[in-house]
């Protein structure tokens, strides 16, 4: 064990040795387990706000210029407020402090063996950055003008100039609440990679961290990597914004494409910082759920850096018709469509793991195998739009929105409900209610594909994003075309009521649920060593590792798991 | 398969189209092999009672083949949609074919502005023709347009002719397109540009020959009616659902106030 680690027991130690107080437990907390779930609860709670803008727009589309029941009328600066701070939220206020920063949080310690991150203080800080981001992008709702409605991407001159997006203060503050919300996951993913490779338990070797964790490493560091530009990006859009320099303005001599440079440099990247820690999730679900181990590991993990790495070469497929040159379109071509290289490969080991197992469909394994038949989709279709010239035709349509809902979708929420139905009882130290969660399941997952499917033929037909009536346009106002935005609209009302399911049984589950043993998916890795749910600093005495989370039905074993931490018999 | 769900009116829109063709249909191979072989393991090796689950590490030659085999397929189909792709990009894109005719496109928050070379076919001499949202091109004519924009980013987007380009300000870009069919197009914006993106919409009509100078004629005299105020009028409150004064939203009066 490093000296770091020593030093922080020791610290700990001397501070939380009496029972904390409530505000020390549960509001400032250093216990990586409580900062895990405050992220995943803020990013919950910002899930039901991103869900309700989606329902408040997809009613505007279905019926035009009417009252939506709940929000009421949507104007189309309205409309462009929110489809704008609908994708900001569910990318970074969503899927990034659930998956990275929550899980993140609540399962490397335990999964790597060790009390606590490396830097308790530095968690606790970048949960308060991250919890004053979002408040920041709540208030810029409020401000005079309304929420910033110049879409996530943000291009100037459109987000620099408030005479053209006629928000002042909005974009402004949707500007400041992104950039905090980087500086709150730099803080993470420092702690993240200097925990997992400081402080792993006696024993275990790199190859014998699961997959889960690796991939929550290697998306931060492909964040960290990334994300320079953009923040140095955004300070020059904000002086823009505010103080009136022209970096990204043609009339002072700056360029509307450097920034497009600059925030798709950081946001193919960023793709993948959210897809990684799903699919390790997902890794560790279908191995315990078929009770395979892995095929191959090392590919896997092999992939996954190839992944990371050529998403740094992929971004200006963002921008094909964007004003670049267009030879140069050419070579992004060429390592867009070589990305589906090492991820076909991912996908194939994945599906390789299912092969000769004994596979049990609980809820937990419904999510992960949903995942797994979604991103196939979301995947395959992302070579269109990998291939330039039909680009050119689909670039900001429908077919782009179905498409990246096809692999988002997947990611943030099925891989959110995965990750919290199999964590669960560890965390609560309860069982969910099965019957509730397999409803819950099918319930969001049809609808899910009623929802972007549509989204697909609509973009096939030309209608372009971000556009708030298309009965204006009459090539798109046909009758048939209008039925599929009104079959979609209704599928995602169907599927945000099925959500009250998840509410219910989560609940009740937390309080009154079958209390949960130790290891009741009978898995590997080291959290299910432990009592649910965990005690403050984990474990009594720290484990020793053995061999590799993913020895599933190993011949010549009476049972068919064999904890990572069980010496083996002399 | 786009042709479908929307005419294809240029002379490049098929090639689009048929390289959209040949790409799902090595797509769709993967995606049925694949989520075939999903299906199948799913219902071949869910639990049952006895049975044990069997132990592959997936790291022998013998286990690694099969997900090695396809991935070597993966890669030629990759070198073969690269390879078609560039072609018709290079096409389309890349190279500007010799031009018939003359356009200038200009966006600006909410509207567009066409030139028309008129009959010399050269912009800025004293025949051009400018209109407001209608947009006049002849027909088997290879059209060069120099693309504009007053403030933020638009995007020139035709859907019919699959042709769709990013108009940024301080730069004028070049293209082209050959319209194929005569009739009459919607032209959109396609580039979030603020409050009224969504309905910075116009009308793009294929004229004849005939036809396009009797417009022309019209635009000069002043009777021409214009196309785009004509189609939204007749055609924007087809959905027998919506009654008219819903579709009519409080914008179009706002936006009637500022113009």
């Amino acid at each position: 064990m490093s000296q770091a680690t020593t030093a922080v027991q020791k610290e700990q130690h001397s501070e939380h040795h009496q029972e904390l107080s409530f505000l020390y437990k549960y509001i400032l907390p250093l216990d990586h387990k409580i900062i895990g779930m405050q992220y995943i609860f803020t990013g919950l709670i910002m899930a039901v706000i991103g869900g309700y803008f989606a329902y408040a727009f997809r009613m505007q589309l279905a019926f035009p210029g009417e009252i939506v029941p709940l929000y009421g009328l949507v104007g189309p600066g309205e409309y462009n407020m929110l489809v704008t701070n609908h994708g900001t939220i569910m990318i970074f206020w969503v899927a990034m402090p659930v998956l990275i920063a929550g899980f993140g949080n609540y399962i490397i310690p335990l999964m790597i063996g060790c009390d606590d991150m490396v830097f308790p203080r530095l968690n606790r800080l970048s949960y308060q950055i991250f919890l004053a981001s979002a408040l920041v992008l709540i208030l810029s709702f409020f401000v005079k003008g309304g929420g910033f409605g110049g879409a996530w991407t943000a291009y100037p001159p459109l987000s620099s100039v408030a005479e053209y997006s006629l928000t002042d203060w909005g974009s402004s503050l949707w500007l400041l609440a992104v950039a905090l919300e980087f500086v709150s996951f730099l803080l993470g993913g420092i702690n993240f990679i200097t925990t997992t490779m400081n402080s792993r338990a006696p024993g275990m070797k790199m190859m014998d961290i699961p997959i889960a964790v690796w991939f929550i490493v290697i998306a931060v560091i492909l964040f960290m990597a990334s994300v320079g530009p953009l923040i140095a990006g955004a300070v020059m859009l904000f002086m823009d914004q505010r103080i009136g320099t022209s970096f990204f303005l043609p009339s002072g001599g700056g360029d509307p494409l450097l920034w497009q440079h600059l925030f798709w440099f950081f946001g193919h990247p960023e793709v993948y910082v959210v897809l990684l820690p799903t699919m390790g999730i997902v890794a560790d679900i279908i191995t315990v759920f078929a009770r395979k181990k892995l095929f191959g590991y090392r590919t896997v993990l092999y992939t996954a850096f190839a992944t990371g790495g050529l998403s740094f070469v992929v971004w200006a497929h963002h921008q094909f018709i964007a004003g670049i040159d267009p030879r140069m379109a050419n070579v992004f071509v060429v390592t867009t469509v070589l990305i589906s290289i090492p991820l076909a490969e991912m996908m194939f080991c994945y599906i390789a793991t299912l092969y000769g197992g004994s596979i049990q469909f609980t809820t937990p394994m419904l999510w992960g195998l949903g995942f797994l038949a979604a991103f196939l989709i979301g995947g395959v279709t992302g070579i269109y739009l990998g291939a330039s010239a039909i680009d050119v035709y689909f670039h900001d349509s429908y077919f782009v929105i179905a498409h990246f809902h096809y692999t988002f979708f997947p990611i943030t929420i099925i891989g959110m409900f995965a990750a919290l139905t199999y964590w669960f009882p560890k965390m609560f130290g309860r069982m969910m209610n099965e019957t509730l969660g397999k409803i819950h399941f099918w319930g969001t997952f049809i609808p899910f594909n009623c929802l972007f499917l549509p989204l697909f033929l609509l973009g096939l037909a030309g209608q372009n994003r971000r556009v708030y009536n298309f009965l204006n346009y009459p090539d798109l106002a046909r009758q048939e075309l209008h039925d599929l935005r009104v079959f979609a609209t209704m599928s995602l009302v169907v599927m945000l009521l099925f959500q009250f399911v998840f509410i219910y049984n989560f609940f009740v589950s937390m309080f009154f649920g079958k209390k949960a043993p130790n290891n009741p998916w009978e898995a590997n890795s080291l959290e299910w060593s432990i009592p649910s749910p965990p005690p403050h600093g984990n474990f009594k005495t720290l484990p020793s590792v053995y061999r590799g989370p993913y020895e599933y039905s190993v011949p010549g074993r009476e049972s068919d798991y064999w904890p990572q931490n069980e010496p083996p018999k002399k | 398969m786009i042709e479908f769900f929307i005419e294809n009116a240029s002379s490049f829109a098929s090639d689009i189209d048929n390289l959209f063709e040949v790409v799902t249909w090595i797509i769709g191979f993967w995606f049925f092999v694949t989520f075939g072989t999903f299906v199948y393991l799913l219902i071949r090796f869910r639990r049952k009672k006895g049975v044990k689950a069997q132990y592959v590490a997936g790291e022998k030659h013998s286990e690694t083949k099969w997900t090695h085999y396809p991935h070597y397929a993966v890669i030629a189909f990759d070198v073969a949609i690269i390879a078609l792709n560039i072609f018709v990009w290079v096409d389309i894109k890349q190279t500007l074919p010799p031009r018939d005719n003359m356009i200038r496109v200009i966006g600006q928050q909410w509207s567009w502005t066409f030139v028309h070379a008129g009959p010399d076919g050269e912009l800025d001499t004293s025949d051009d023709i400018a209109t407001a949202n209608d947009l006049h091109v002849k027909v088997d004519n290879t059209y060069h347009f120099e693309l504009q924009s007053r403030d933020v980013l638009h995007n020139f987007s035709v859907p019919a002719f699959r042709l769709r380009q990013d108009a940024v300000p301080g730069r004028t870009i070049n293209g082209w397109f050959k319209p194929t069919k005569t009739g009459t197009y919607d032209l959109q914006c396609a580039e979030m540009c603020g409050y009224g993106h969504g309905i910075m919409g116009a009308a793009i009509t294929v004229h004849t020959e005939a036809n396009f100078n009797e417009t022309m004629d019209q635009i000069k005299k002043g009777t021409y009616e214009s196309h785009y105020q004509k189609r939204r009028g007749t055609k924007t409150e087809a959905p027998s659902k919506i009654s008219k004064e819903n579709s009519k939203s409080t914008f179009t009066d706002v936006l009637a106030s500022i113009f």
